[in-house]
């Protein structure tokens, strides 16, 4: 989207894929995602720490430009499949995956992935904001600096696009020179959000991004999701039901590492299909 | 309250618990006991702060000897480029130059070996290293830390010296660039285990929060991990360098004791702490003497100079630290 050469690359790398990669899969899910529109195709994968396995033979198609949540009950999975998507358990020296999972139609679990180029283009937001000790400039600026040579007004224009997309530059344009880490809660959360589409991500994972945030920043979060989904994919994992309902278009939920329903969110919150997921939803259990 | 609980047990007989049985301790006693352990943690926590505050008061009064005596001018001593005192013939010099020379010079060596060093090794325990490598390193560290500090000055003296230094150059026997070696060795471990610490509790999710916008391992330790360590890293180095400083039998076996004034690392060069040994181990010192008032006058030049890095560096902790939940 931002790097016309990489999106030109992958839109090449998806034909070829989708040729050898049977699409059998789709017909279980209802109702199917476009072909065209998949950013992230998750096909027979599994996932496992050590010998320990903590996800089976996960089906999973996550459209473009929408909102995709992951919901369920603590250790069922989520995180780790959030993580996998821009291969962040590669710092966990037990994790391990098989299946494949392709983002814009390359298999980014082959060793051959360029996980730096991969963690540019999918970029992360964090359950805990987590800043790095330095100026909000620098710290927006930090992505940008590792992948891109700008000049510094170009640097300058890319933190004050971000930070205006992340809905903080009104609060921060006078202090940019200042520590991050004397913001609020919620405004180190938007920070981090500023600096992950700062580098000119497709998608956005974020792990529980407002878990640790009050009520008034959540619902800041949330609205900001909401227009990030306008130019980005975004796939968020949550503990809190109304926030998937809320502010996601697609649902998956995820039980004992497996995605019991996945579908429209309104679908899955109004009318699901299996008794669990309306027993998850409604709260009688989670 | 004993009263109420035994009245009870013998009115409800056996549906009652058996404590109230039991015989209450006496409040009385335990607050007794409260005031002696309290008054015995103040004193153990006083026993440092008085011998802190004896050792400078003797240092004060012992200078005062020194500086009061009419053949001495403080400026003289503190700009002097000579000194001669202890020596029995010729004309009483008295400027600590060459011994504060002497102690700058092996400091210097010692920490341009110790600095990068101790880093370098942090760095890789903390960041690099798996827990294997790691299990093996640090207690090899710690051995390191253990040796005898007179065992490492012998070792400047009949290894350093002649193996590794005399043939680069025509180096003395006793020379600055081996004691300031064996300084740098001794250094070494403390630098790398507190660098380490301080690297270590640079929380996880700043990490991966590099690593999500594609850094390297290389990118996050020098770009993230180092930066937000630093204050702690720079207690290190300032802990390592009063150390060295006041480093002793290492200088005392390797370095001579000529006091002189150069910049050639292949010289003798008494340090300030080699002299301090030099003269309170020689008979000839007797107390009164202008020598014995001197060793004086220098160790509270030391003491200055150890007391004000250590609060430089007290002041970069409190000013700088980062705090993390």
């Amino acid at each position: 989207m931002s790097n016309l050469a990489s999106s030109t690359r992958m839109n090449q790398s998806r034909s070829i894929l989708s040729n050898t990669i049977p699409q059998a899969s789709t017909a279980t899910l209802t109702p199917p995602v476009e072909n065209e529109s998949i950013a992230i195709d998750i096909t027979g994968f599994n996932a496992f720490y050590g010998s320990f396995q903590a996800l089976h033979d996960l089906n999973l198609k996550i459209p473009n430009q929408k909102v995709t949540a992951f919901i369920g009950p603590s250790g069922c999975g989520k995180s780790t499949l959030l993580k996998w998507c821009n291969r962040m358990n590669d710092i966990v020296p037990i994790a391990r995956a098989t299946g494949s999972l392709t983002v814009g139609g390359r298999n980014i679990l082959t060793r051959s992935t360029d996980v730096v180029d991969l963690r540019r283009q999918v970029g992360m937001v964090f359950q805990k904001a987590n800043p790095f000790p330095k100026s909000i400039f620098d710290n927006v600026a930090y992505g940008v600096r590792l992948h891109y040579k700008t000049s510094r007004s170009e640097l300058s224009d890319l933190v004050e696009w971000s930070l205006k997309k992340a809905a903080l530059w009104d609060e921060v344009k006078d202090r940019l020179k200042r520590s991050a880490l004397g913001l609020s809660g919620g405004q180190q959360q938007r920070l981090c959000i500023a600096r992950a589409i700062a580098t000119g991500p497709e998608i956005l994972l974020m792990d529980e991004p407002c878990s640790a945030l009050d009520p008034a920043s959540t619902a800041r979060i949330e609205d900001l999701i909401f227009e990030l989904r306008e130019q980005f994919t975004i796939v968020i994992v949550t503990h809190n039901m109304q926030q998937a309902a809320r502010c996601s278009d697609r649902t998956a939920f995820f039980f004992d590492g497996k995605i019991v329903e996945e579908g429209a969110t309104e679908d899955v919150f109004t009318r699901p299909r299996k008794q669990q997921t309306e027993d998850y939803v409604t709260g009688k259990f989670g | 309250m004993s009263n109420t609980s035994a009245g009870q047990g013998a009115l409800l007989g056996d549906a009652v618990s058996p404590r109230g049985k039991l015989r209450p301790r006496s409040s009385a006693a335990s607050k007794r006991w409260q005031t002696v352990v309290v008054t015995g943690l103040v004193f153990c926590a006083l026993v440092s702060v008085f011998t802190t505050i004896g050792i400078i008061l003797m240092l004060v009064v012992e200078s005062w000897g020194f500086f009061s005596d009419d053949k001495i001018e403080i400026w003289k001593f503190l700009t002097g480029t000579k000194w001669t005192v202890g020596q029995t013939q010729g004309e009483l010099s008295y400027g600590i130059w060459p011994l504060l020379s002497g102690t700058l010079r092996i400091t210097g060596i010692a920490m341009m070996l110790a600095l990068p060093m101790g880093l370098v090794s942090a760095i890789y325990l903390s960041e690099y290293a798996s827990k294997r490598t790691r299990s093996l390193l640090k207690p090899t560290l710690e051995i390191l830390a253990g040796i005898p500090t007179v065992v490492l000055g012998f070792f400047a003296v009949k290894f350093i010296t002649p193996y590794m230094l005399e043939p680069l150059g025509d180096f003395k026997t006793f020379n600055a660039t081996s004691a300031g070696i064996a300084v740098g060795i001794l250094c070494i471990p403390l630098v790398a285990s507190l660098a380490e610490d301080a690297l270590r509790a640079v929380p996880n999710r700043l990490r991966e929060g590099a690593y999500g916008l594609g850094a390297n391992r290389l990118e996050v330790t020098l770009k993230v991990v180092v930066p937000a360590a630093l204050s702690g890293i720079i207690s290190a180095f300032l802990l390592a360098l009063a150390r060295a400083i006041g480093e002793t039998m290492v200088v005392a076996l390797a370095a001579g004791s000529t006091p002189t004034l150069t910049l050639d690392p292949r010289m003798p060069s008494q340090t300030m702490t080699g002299f301090i040994v030099e003269t309170f181990k020689s008979e000839s010192v007797v107390p009164g003497t202008l020598s014995y008032f001197s060793i004086y006058a220098v160790a509270a030049v030391l003491f200055l100079s150890t007391f004000g890095i250590t609060l430089v560096g007290q002041i970069i902790r409190m000013r700088y630290r980062e705090v993390y939940d």
